[in-house]
């Protein structure tokens, strides 16, 4: 069988081998090169996409070959549901992103576009990985090609930013490795079997006190990713110091490796703890959403208010996942796809702003609607999405969230909803604080529209802004199994063990609260 | 109550499209004023013309149904977005689409004399507002009712900031708060409870709330009535006055019929096909919110009384008009939903009169004050004399529209047993006649100290008020017509 899996997660890394070889003057052909590998890979996961069988949740595409068997270590690859939209965001944002630094980078143009296609190789690695190790060391790996990015090639003070973001994820990636050890002898011990097989996991009935722990220990680690508040605070600062393009993967894809982690590993292993942890991370999500939002609202820096609407916005996805309802999770699944196209799209506005005016401060701007029409009604585009007007597909996340969300608290959605409100508050005001009005700062009098490249990079995510929200079919069709069978798997906990039909509802007994 | 048969058919979503290709179009011929226009005309008479060809259908009790996109029934059953013609849509849809040819002509006349700027933004936005407001009356449920809705919301802002002033921007913002805020603090959740409760967002005849606990009923209905704040039902109704810097044909079509007239036809919708008017009454809410709507009626009027800009009176009367629709409608008796519903057509053409000619003294006079509007009976007669229709229509003169409403409104009353409604009715007939009445007075009986200077305007203006002044006599000269196009509703 063709091993599509590894072809995806690692034509990037034989790209950047080719760049190795080509003369760092040569900057056009670097960045084709590069350009050139994104779409390739972007093909493939097309071919992923279509090859995809809507009709089961295991794992599919699975690649398997023992790796060091000296401890159990696997070459493991498969993707669901779940991770297909992951892997396909990826891709897609990648080669947004080849297109977008071709100006906004001047300097060690190699080095950059080496360091971003050893990030992609990582990145989808991580979704794909089913094996502990393998999962683990490609999730270090993203850490160096992003240092690097934010470290070299990011703004003033890069230097505190690369620190603190590095200074925290290492810390959960710690907390994570522990636990995972502690998994692993865990079940040696029961079963007398050396593996770090995620699947067994999943179908494994940990001690529910040990449960509890290792809970702790990964959603720490997923939390800091995510950022779920309180651990958030190294975002803004990555966000403002990165360059545009690493701002956009980080938004679009570093932070959904943290609730991806909560699906895929926090509540298939740990449905015990994961139930009796809901109603905490439930209200932390929704202090996140609420206090995001608010936050946003007082920024004076346009970066770093997207950077807080990220807090705001990613709050939903962790709320929608600890519903356990199974519209709440594939409305959190959703809402990871629609971020991952709206706010990569708006750091895209951001550094399309800031590449002419070098200046990311709200003050300085307004009136540019008047200079920039084309650049004006892509932005009032993607603002609309990110705020979830209908027919964006912001909407369509923002709905699934919160019926699944009700159908388990009515309070909790209530509450939702006035994030939902901020949301709305902080971006329209942005909208019109930058874009409306007369022009008042002379500097903004001649600022030249988009140029086709621009308008190139940013068609994608506007043609998936109207897609997804006018026609969500294909996305939800996919993950329909595999979600049914991940909130089967609480609900199976839930009840003791006896299988509820993977609960399109929770029965009226289990509602918290 | 009679059966309805469906028949499916395309023609309700190329209605609602034809705005969308003229907005594209109006985009394309930016810089032709003659082409933007013949594009926004055109679309306007053809999305007439397919809302009409539905006419045969619904005077026969059909239903028109048009499914778009169903969800995957294994994650979201019975949920996606579809489109429902009945009497009810139709008759919102094609009020809003007659109105949008006569305003189109009108704004013509309108933006040329005054020689705006940013005509071709101001024709795409308008367009797209009509394509919210076709939406919205041909919506099949509750989710692609909110989709259309906020559509209209969203297009409407930059019609109300169209001037580019402190003042238009502080408008603006204040149009948006009251109006994406409530829809998303009480609409969005609102939808999200019934969804929860009964399992589906589909407009019944019978409703699909039967068998839900009746204090859930009562918050959705509320979080309902507060969410909709395009009705402008008091406490939500101050985006209305504001939204009046706005040219005046926005005004006229949007802020008379298109985006508050898509506020009560939700209310109506919500009431007549989410609740269903049966299973209300047996709970007793419906009075409740009749008294809520009656203190709008009232309220608003006494406000009416002290302005004497002429768009500020005729915003204070819009929003005092409005609540008689929700106030009609919770009657939950047939007469009073009649009335309810006639009021939307009625109210419809005779405001959108009245806006007509305060435009057209505007254009003409460049007068925005009642106080400076002495003796231009005289000079303006073609105006003035359609201005007298519309408020005695507004008043409830019979046979102007107006009269058949509150005719059926107060038979609704009677009905319902509330003698305090119908009080409310009598009494707020005595306000409109006194806030009305002043300015023809003014306007025929007191001299002009500026006759020379003054004239009418354009023509293209006058024919548009003319006609609409027609259409307020027929709509109250044949509104047992229209009642009786409601068979199986009310």
């Amino acid at each position: 069988m063709f091993p599509l899996l590894s072809v995806i997660t690692f034509v990037p890394l034989a790209g950047a081998l080719v760049l190795l070889f080509v003369g760092s003057k040569n900057e056009n052909l670097i960045r084709m090169i590069t350009l050139a590998t994104g779409l390739v890979d972007f093909a493939f996961s097309l071919a992923l996409y279509y090859g995809f069988d809507d009709s089961t949740h295991a794992m599919q595409f699975v690649e398997r070959a023992p790796w060091i068997k000296s401890f159990g270590a696997e070459y493991y690859m498969g993707v669901d549901g779940i991770s297909l939209f992951m892997v396909m965001l990826t891709t897609v944002t990648c080669v947004v992103c080849y297109l977008a630094t071709w100006t906004a980078v001047e300097r060690n143009v190699k080095e950059f576009n080496i360091s971003m296609l050893v990030l992609q190789t990582a990145m989808v690695g991580v979704f794909c990985a089913l094996d502990f190790v393998l999962f683990y060391v490609f999730w270090e790996l993203m850490l160096i090609p992003m240092y690097l990015l934010i470290g070299v090639w990011g703004g003033k003070n890069r230097i505190y930013a690369t620190v603190k973001f590095f200074v925290y994820t290492m810390a959960g990636s710690v907390l994570m490795l522990f636990a995972i050890l502690v998994l692993y002898f865990q079940y040696h011990s029961a079963t007398g079997v050396y593996t770090f097989d995620v699947l067994k996991y999943h179908a494994f009935a940990f001690d529910k006190n040990l449960q509890f722990w290792m809970f702790l220990c990964f959603f720490v680690a997923f939390a800091i990713k995510v950022p779920v508040f309180p651990f958030h605070t190294w975002l803004p600062d990555a966000h403002v110091e990165a360059p545009t393009t690493g701002s956009v993967i980080l938004a679009g894809i570093l932070l959904k490796m943290g609730t991806y982690g909560f699906l895929r590993f926090s509540l298939p292993i740990f449905p015990h703890a994961s139930l009796a942890a809901a109603w905490w991370v439930s209200w932390v999500a929704i202090i996140g959403i609420i206090y995001g939002a608010l936050v946003a609202l007082a920024q004076e820096d346009i970066k770093k208010l997207v950077a807080y609407s990220s807090v705001s916005h990613l709050g939903f996805v962790v709320l929608g996942t600890f519903a356990f309802t199974l519209r709440g999770v594939s409305g959190g699944i959703m809402q990871m796809i629609n971020h991952g196209v709206s706010t990569g799209a708006l750091f895209l506005i951001v550094g399309i702003l800031y590449e002419r005016r070098h200046t990311r401060l709200i003050a300085e701007y307004g009136g540019v609607w008047k200079v920039m029409p084309k650049f004006a009604f892509i932005f009032m585009l993607i603002a609309l999405s990110s705020i979830g007007v209908p027919l964006t597909n912001g909407f369509i996340g923002e709905v699934m969230i919160l019926v699944g969300v009700y159908e388990a608290n009515a309070v909790y959605a209530s509450l939702a909803v006035v994030g939902v409100l901020l949301g709305a508050a902080y971006m329209l005001w942005t909208f019109k604080r930058v874009m409306l009005g007369e022009i008042t700062n002379e500097k903004n009098k001649d600022l030249p529209d988009l140029s086709a490249r621009e308008l190139a990079y940013m068609a994608p995510f506007v043609i998936l802004v109207f897609l997804i929200g006018v026609y969500p079919n294909p996305v939800l069709k996919k993950m329909e199994p595999s979600v049914r069978n991940l909130v089967g798997q609480v609900a199976k906990a839930r009840s003791g063990g006896t299988a509820v039909a993977a609960g399109v509802r929770a029965p009226d007994g289990l509602r918290r609260e | 109550m009679t059966t309805l048969k469906t028949v499916v058919s395309i023609v309700p979503l190329l209605a609602i499209l034809v705005s969308v290709a003229a907005a594209f179009g109006i985009f394309f011929l930016r810089n032709t004023p003659n082409g933007r226009e013949a594009c926004s005309i055109t679309a306007a008479l053809v999305k007439f013309g397919l809302v009409m060809s539905l006419y045969p259908l619904i005077r026969d009790g059909y239903v028109v149904e048009c499914p778009l996109v169903a969800f995957p029934a294994g994650l979201m059953p019975n949920l996606g977005f579809a489109l429902r013609v009945d009497a009810l849509g139709f008759l919102f849809a094609a009020v809003a689409s007659f109105l949008w040819i006569l305003t189109t002509m009108y704004s013509i006349g309108y933006m040329r004399a005054l020689n705006e700027h940013s005509q071709a933004r101001y024709y795409v936005c308008f367009a797209l507002a009509l394509t919210g407001a076709l939406g919205v009356a041909f919506s099949a449920n509750l989710l692609t009712l909110f989709l259309f809705y906020e559509l209209i919301t969203v297009s409407t802002y930059l019609l109300v900031v169209h001037d580019e002033t402190e003042e238009s921007y502080s408008a603006g913002t204040k149009y948006l708060t009251y109006l994406m805020g409530t829809g998303k603090l009480f609409f969005l959740p609102a939808i999200i409870f019934t969804f929860g409760l009964t399992g589906t967002l589909d407009f019944k005849s019978a409703g699909i709330f039967s068998g839900v606990d009746p204090f859930w009923v009562g918050l959705t209905l509320v979080l309902f009535v507060a969410g909709v704040a395009k009705s402008g039902l008091m406490p939500f109704h101050n985006w209305l006055p504001s939204a009046m810097v706005a040219p005046t044909p926005v005004s006229a079509l949007l802020h008379a019929v298109a985006v508050v007239k898509a506020g009560v036809f939700t209310v109506v919708r919500i009431v007549v096909h989410v609740y269903g008017v049966d299973f209300l009454s047996h709970l007793g809410i419906g009075v409740v919110m009749a008294f809520v709507a009656s203190v709008t009626v009232v309220g608003a009027s006494v406000v009416a009384l002290r302005q004497d800009n002429l768009k500020l009176r005729l915003a204070y009367s819009t929003i005092s008009q409005l609540a008689y629709v929700v106030l009609g409608v919770m009657l939950l008796t047939p007469d009073g939903v009649r009335g309810s519903i006639l009021q939307i057509v009625a109210h419809a053409f005779g405001k959108i009169t009245l806006f007509f000619c305060a435009g057209a003294i505007y254009v003409g006079i460049h007068k925005k004050y009642i106080s400076e509007m002495a003796g231009i009976g005289k000079t303006m007669p073609w105006t003035m004399g359609a201005f007298t229709v519309g408020a005695f229509s507004m008043i409830g003169v019979p046979p102007l529209a107006g009269f058949a409403v509150k005719w059926r409104l107060l038979l609704g009353s009677m009905e319902a047993q509330q003698i305090p409604i119908a009080l409310v009715l009598l009494g707020s007939t005595l306000l409109n006649a006194a806030y009305f009445l002043p300015v023809i007075k003014k306007a025929y009986f007191e001299e002009s100290d500026d006759a020379a200077h003054q004239h009418e305007a354009p023509l293209i203006m006058r024919v548009a008020l003319v006609t609409t002044a027609i259409g307020t006599c027929l709509v109250g000269i044949y509104s047992d017509f229209i009642v009786g196009l409601l068979k199986g509703i009310a």
